[in-house]
């Protein structure tokens, strides 16, 4: 057998050399530096790298990527509006998509010519996201898409979308969805963009009304809704645990240590305390995330331990934003319009609680650990089995 | 660095851990606890014997095994696990201590007793302040024409009342050293203390112009930092081991307990307790895995490593232990129940080297902030 550990560092440090070469040094969010990058980078055969070569992808193994992703960790890549396409839709339709859904949509995709979102929340859908209302109804051989989704990711810019749809409200709720391929250039698709209250719009509020999809458009099976889209979450967890912190982290350790000592709070013992408390408990986090990658380089994947790695993050954001506050100093509560620095920091803070709600909130994340890791009963079902056109769904007034 | 053990690391793990459920239930545990012994001499003959666990990180030149400071917190963890009273922490030590000096004779003359199990070895670091730092020692050292004579007072020494050699920290004229004391030197007063864990032993040493020799070291002050982290190393390899324990008793207790009909475990605050446990567990498993591994190869790291275990593992240990009571409930306070006897070794292996603060303040030096 040719040594695998031998194959990993080769297919490391080429992807090192590439990227080294091609990165641009300066981190952008411009959509033409994004798209000419992720071109590049399927060109060298980077992009889909698990992905089957019959639709562009260099049909190598999960240690190749893992070996990708290690290289990569040093780097900033410009490739954000391709992450939900590559890391969830995609795969997804490698997974369950039909012959000419994979030709049709996975090689423009690696080519960094079509944007993907995913559109799974709604607002009465959060953490139960099989409760969700939008619906599409049967038209003949199409469809007729009707709803509202939120927190959507990338859809101002996105070509298609993975939409979970209601097919059947007279069954049990997990039972009656499908998911679909919507295309966001369609008429009756309206995309609004959604502040966040860091005053950012990152994320997109999008309405459905009455927009026909073809009969060639579901991604699975009609009714198996559920299914794809636990398939594409876990896609999702994967694309999490390999995506790595961006390195100029204004809430990281280094980052406010230097703020204390720029501000003069060094000698204050309960701010070196503090300091040094934030310190253990991002390099504790640093520490599982690095030991979860040997284990998974070993043959033992993470499963859903991937989940602590997501909850401890939140937990770690939430209280840096107090360390923020202390160091920070003057500049921590109101700055010059031109302190750069402080006014990301300020944007830092505020976006902190999103760590604790995107991606399942640190109570669903506590749930899973629970119930899948601990092995933990589950709480009691009340809506399992009931169909869903009987359910109370979001925000209900009391009686 | 290295964070996952390998094949025979696991191995050393279960024989440790089979030997210790076997030899060392709690019931031997809870012998100790009520005071009928300090601790099981034929336990320990086994442990150095049979098991080669006494001699662990000794060289192979004065008959140890050899081993890495990885093995040893293997080991050390399932001591946590068992609460193993004996005195394997406090020799442990004294063997750091022997190996971070430079005094070859002694290193010839104790070793090789120690890890045949012959000889208890101990530490007599802290005074009233508690903390490991030689400017925190007021403890004296006279040179007298058959050698040294100590005379001050040591506090918090771990099993210092039974060792039968202890390895003192004093200042001499010409600064700070380490001297070896025989426990039934004169002037050498042993007084056992009420220890806050019961399955421990700590005594104050009171040294009154004690005969002592002095062991050789070129820098007696780098030497004591390399002993104090590698005890930060071994009491959190402990705590780990505590950790586990308290984790898997509560998940344990909350998958057969039932309450308003319904195992407790299935209520969310019940499960949320649970896995701030785990987490807790999984992220000490990390800290210390990465401190173990630097000890032996990456002693910049190591400084860091075991500052941050300290600050990071043993507190954890401790909450850890306090969820398990309470997931509990009414019989995890009893007397009866095993959980305060970790909820105890948890506390008391966080106090031993200075408190909280301290720790987060040798952390914070560290890191140079």
């Amino acid at each position: 057998m040719v040594d695998a550990d031998q194959q990993g560092r080769e297919f490391r440090a080429r992807a090192r050399e590439w990227l080294t070469a091609n990165v641009p040094a300066q981190d952008t969010d411009d959509l033409g530096v994004a798209k000419r990058f992720q071109a590049a980078m399927h060109e060298a055969g980077f992009a889909g790298i698990t992905w089957p070569a019959a639709y562009g992808g260099a049909g190598l193994g999960e240690p190749a990527q893992l070996a990708f992703n290690d290289a990569a960790k040093d780097f900033d890549l410009p490739t954000r509006p391709f992450i939900i396409g590559m890391g969830m839709c995609g795969p997804t339709i490698v997974d369950l998509g039909t012959e000419e859904q994979k030709s049709r949509y996975l090689p423009p995709l690696l080519r960094g010519e079509e944007i993907w979102c995913q559109l799974f929340s709604e607002p009465g859908a959060g953490s139960d996201v099989a409760s969700l209302q939008t619906r599409a109804v049967r038209d003949g051989d199409e469809w007729v898409l009707d709803g509202q989704k939120v927190w959507t990711t990338l859809a101002h810019l996105a070509d298609f979308g993975a939409v979970l749809a209601r097919t059947d409200p007279d069954v049990p709720k997990h039972q009656g969805l499908t998911m679909f391929i919507v295309d966001m250039h369609a008429p009756g698709v309206e995309v609004r963009p959604l502040r966040d209250m860091t005053g950012r719009a990152p994320f997109n509020e999008v309405f459905f009304g009455n927009v026909r999809l073809g009969a060639d458009s579901v991604i699975g099976t009609v009714g198996e809704g559920w299914r794809a889209a636990v398939v594409m979450l876990g896609h999702e967890r994967v694309s999490i645990g390999t995506t790595v912190a961006r390195r100029s982290d204004p809430l990281a350790f280094e980052v406010l240590a230097a703020d204390a000592r720029a501000n003069g709070l060094l000698d204050d013992q309960a701010v070196r305390t503090e300091l040094a408390e934030l310190y253990s408990r991002q390099r504790a986090l640093q520490l599982f995330t690095a030991r979860l990658r040997q284990e998974a380089n070993a043959g033992n994947p993470p499963g859903a331990r991937g989940s602590v790695a997501k909850l401890v993050g939140a937990l770690n954001s939430a209280f840096a934003v107090d360390v923020a506050g202390t160091v920070g100093g003057p500049s921590a509560l109101a700055a010059d319009a031109d302190d750069q620095h402080a006014i990301e920091r300020a944007v830092a803070m505020n976006g902190a609680p999103s760590a604790a709600i995107a991606g399942g909130t640190n109570e669903i994340q506590r749930n899973i650990i629970g119930e899948r890791v601990l092995g933990l009963a589950k709480e009691p079902s009340v809506d399992r089995d009931v169909p869903f056109r009987e359910l109370k769904v979001g925000t209900q007034r009391a009686e | 660095m290295e964070l996952v053990l390998t094949h025979e690391q696991e191995d050393l793990r279960a024989t440790v851990r089979k030997f210790l459920r076997a030899e060392s239930p709690m019931t031997k545990v809870r012998a100790v606890v009520d005071g009928e012994r300090d601790h099981d001499p034929a336990l320990w003959r086994r442990l150095a014997g049979e098991l080669g666990l006494v001699g662990l990180t000794i060289p192979e030149k004065y008959d140890g095994v050899g081993a890495t400071q990885v093995e040893r917190s293997v080991v050390l963890e399932e001591m946590g696990r068992a609460l193993l009273p004996a005195p394997y922490l406090s020799t442990a030590l004294a063997v750091d201590t022997l190996l971070a000096l430079d005094d070859e004779p002694a290193r010839a003359e104790l070793l090789p007793p120690i890890a045949a199990g012959e000889l208890l070895a101990t530490v007599a670091i802290a005074e009233d302040s508690s903390r490991w730092r030689t400017t925190d020692t007021r403890t004296i050292a006279t040179p007298d024409p058959d050698g040294w004579r100590l005379t001050g007072s040591k506090n918090l020494v771990l099993d210092g009342a039974t060792a039968d050699v202890l390895i003192v920290l004093a200042n001499s004229p010409e600064g700070p050293a380490f001297f070896r004391v025989a426990g039934i030197a004169s002037g050498l007063t042993r007084t056992p203390l009420v220890s806050l864990d019961p399955t421990r032993r700590f005594a104050r040493v009171d040294l009154n112009e004690t005969p002592a020799i002095r062991l050789n070291a070129t820098d007696p002050v780098a030497a004591l930092e390399r002993i104090a982290d590698l005890a930060a190393l071994g009491l959190a390899a402990e705590s780990l081991g505590v950790l586990a324990a308290t984790v898997e008793m509560a998940v344990d207790y909350a998958k057969v307990r039932v309450q308003f009909g319904r195992y407790i475990g299935s209520y969310q605050a019940v499960k949320h307790l649970c896995v701030d446990s785990y987490v807790d567990y999984e992220l000490a498993v990390s800290v210390l895995r990465n401190a173990a591994w630097a000890a032996d190869h990456d002693p910049a790291e190591f400084r860091l490593a075991a500052a941050n275990a300290r600050v990071s593992v043993l507190p954890a240990a401790f909450r850890a232990a306090a969820r398990n009571i309470q997931v509990h409930g009414g019989i995890g306070y009893t007397w009866e129940h095993d959980a305060h006897l970790y909820y105890k070794r948890a506390k008391a292996n966080e106090l031993l080297l200075g408190n909280g603060v301290s720790a987060r303040v040798t952390l914070a030096d560290r890191l140079g902030i």
